[in-house]
């Protein structure tokens, strides 16, 4: 059977607000777009962003974003996913990177048979990793931020913390700043991105079972508006 | 810990011009100092170092590390391992106390968390106030960080590269600091603006837009200088320590 992604390689970005993801791939991209590959740059962000002009100001000629608006991000992410496959294969892309907003910790936007790429400050402290979940402990490849304000020995310690909750994934410290670490980083991103599968693609982590009040639209707290998918705390007696 | 051999093969400079050296071969218990205006590259010096560049970085550079220790790691995960960058950051960001820190860090480098109490002994060698594995790590002064880094990359990190980056900026004896980096058997370089720690290193590596441009070996003059700038530097530090105990500047000891 033919591969409808012919020999498009997805890459997806993850990380928490804030946290340089923006900055690590405008880095990558650059070093990509100098060694002549063919790569496109989306990012699905939240509320605001301006990220797409700056993907063109790395060189990259395929950008596109977009804002989830009034839909939750990660399901926002999900629903686009084929849509900027087909994209991608119409540009005859190497390599697609998909960066999402950076949520809240519960979802993933990682997709199997893509290279899942999960960003991390190493400001966040050594209890990040245990918070971030399973954009982290899905991910193949951990990008750890900001390497230049803290010290080497508490960017080992958190590399172990980041071990520890994703083994298998390769860590790189990079210094977006400097962009030191990143012209290393776009080589392990190439080598390490494989072609996608030709079945349809799945998330490596699936979406909450939600859909509540809340979920349609709801902003009025009273008992009597809680139905649906609710769950209580409890409280000691 | 058995000797290294790190080797630096020539790159290119900003304008796109061969360094002034065609390879430089330093081994285990050599002080380099790198000097030159900011800007001029030192940084992707130490970052060509760090990664043990193989020709793919913006200067071209090559560098080999060869030897027991280097043998054992891969470049995936054993960079850090191989090489230890103590860079000008002056605070420490977790929030972790001294011990837990230290037992931590140990077991990331894969050594025994015996190590923890001698870290912490350097380490008030080279501040004035000393501090105890209880210490929260936030609650350190900036010195007693600098003096915690560079403790824990000279005993707990079993690095045989140390890349150093300006150890001037902050309120540790710097002199001594050199001591515990260089007397642990590694090879170090050391980016600095401070003319006496620069006269310390027999060599030099001198950049300009962002290439080496010369390799100085530390003439028999620049000696004398720095037998001159560290007497001078001794009577600084006793005037120091004496106005920081109360004392005047020229009272008699």
């Amino acid at each position: 059977m033919e591969n409808a992604f012919e020999t498009l390689r997805l890459v997806t970005i993850a990380g928490p607000p804030t946290c340089g993801k923006t900055t690590v791939l405008r880095h990558v991209l650059g070093h990509l777009v100098q060694a002549g590959r063919r790569v496109g740059a989306v990012k699905l962000d939240c509320l605001v962003t301006d990220d797409a002009a700056r993907y063109r100001e790395a060189g990259v000629e395929h950008v596109a974003q977009g804002l989830s608006g009034g839909l939750c991000p990660d399901h926002f992410f999900a629903g686009n996913v084929p849509r900027l496959l087909s994209w991608g294969v119409e540009r005859r892309l190497e390599f697609l990177f998909l960066e999402s907003a950076g949520l809240c910790n519960r979802c993933s936007p990682h997709v199997r048979g893509a290279l899942a790429v999960c960003v991390l400050d190493h400001l966040g402290g050594v209890g990040l990793p245990a918070k971030v979940g399973p954009m982290l402990r899905s991910a193949d490849l951990v990008v750890a931020t900001r390497g230049d304000l803290v010290s080497q020995a508490e960017r080992e310690v958190f590399a172990l913390e980041v071990r520890r909750h994703a083994p298998r994934a390769r860590v790189v410290a990079v210094q977006g700043r400097t962009g030191q670490g990143t012209l290393e980083l776009s080589r392990l991103v190439s080598t390490m991105a494989a072609p996608l599968p030709g079945e349809e693609p799945r998330l490596r982590f699936s979406m909450p079972s939600a859909v509540c009040s809340y979920c349609l639209g709801e902003t009025r707290l009273g008992d009597e508006r809680q139905i649906g998918n609710l769950k209580l705390l409890e409280l000691p007696a | 810990m058995t000797g290294v051999r790190l080797s630096v093969h020539a790159g290119r400079d900003r304008d796109g011009l061969p360094e002034g050296f065609g390879s430089l071969e330093l081994r285990t218990g050599d002080l380099l100092a790198v000097v030159g205006p900011t800007g001029s590259g030192k940084s992707r010096l130490l970052a060509d170092i760090e990664w043990l560049s193989e020709g793919d970085s913006p200067s071209g550079r090559r560098v080999v590390l060869e030897g027991a220790d280097a043998a054992a790691l891969d470049r995936d995960e054993g960079t850090h391992h191989r090489v230890a960058q103590l860079s000008q950051s002056m605070q420490f960001t977790l929030d972790l106390d001294v011990g837990s820190f230290l037992a931590l860090h140990a077991r990331a480098r894969g050594v025994s968390e015996d190590v923890v109490g001698r870290v912490v002994d350097a380490a008030c060698s080279l501040c004035g106030e000393s501090f105890g594995l209880t210490t929260h790590l936030s609650a350190l002064s900036g010195g007693q960080s600098r003096a915690l880094m560079i403790a824990d990359t000279a005993v707990l990190a079993a690095a045989p590269v140390v890349l150093v980056d300006e150890v001037e900026n902050a309120g540790v004896d710097r002199r001594r600091a050199v001591d515990l980096l260089v007397g642990s058997d590694k090879i170090v370089l050391m980016a600095t603006h401070d003319p006496l720690l620069a006269l310390l290193a027999p060599r030099r590596l001198v950049l300009a837009r962002g290439g080496i441009r010369v390799v100085r070996e530390r003439t028999a003059g620049e000696g004398a200088l720095l037998e001159e700038f560290e007497r001078l530097d001794a009577r600084l530090s006793q005037v120091r320590e004496r106005l920081r105990a109360g004392l005047g500047a020229s009272d008699e000891i």
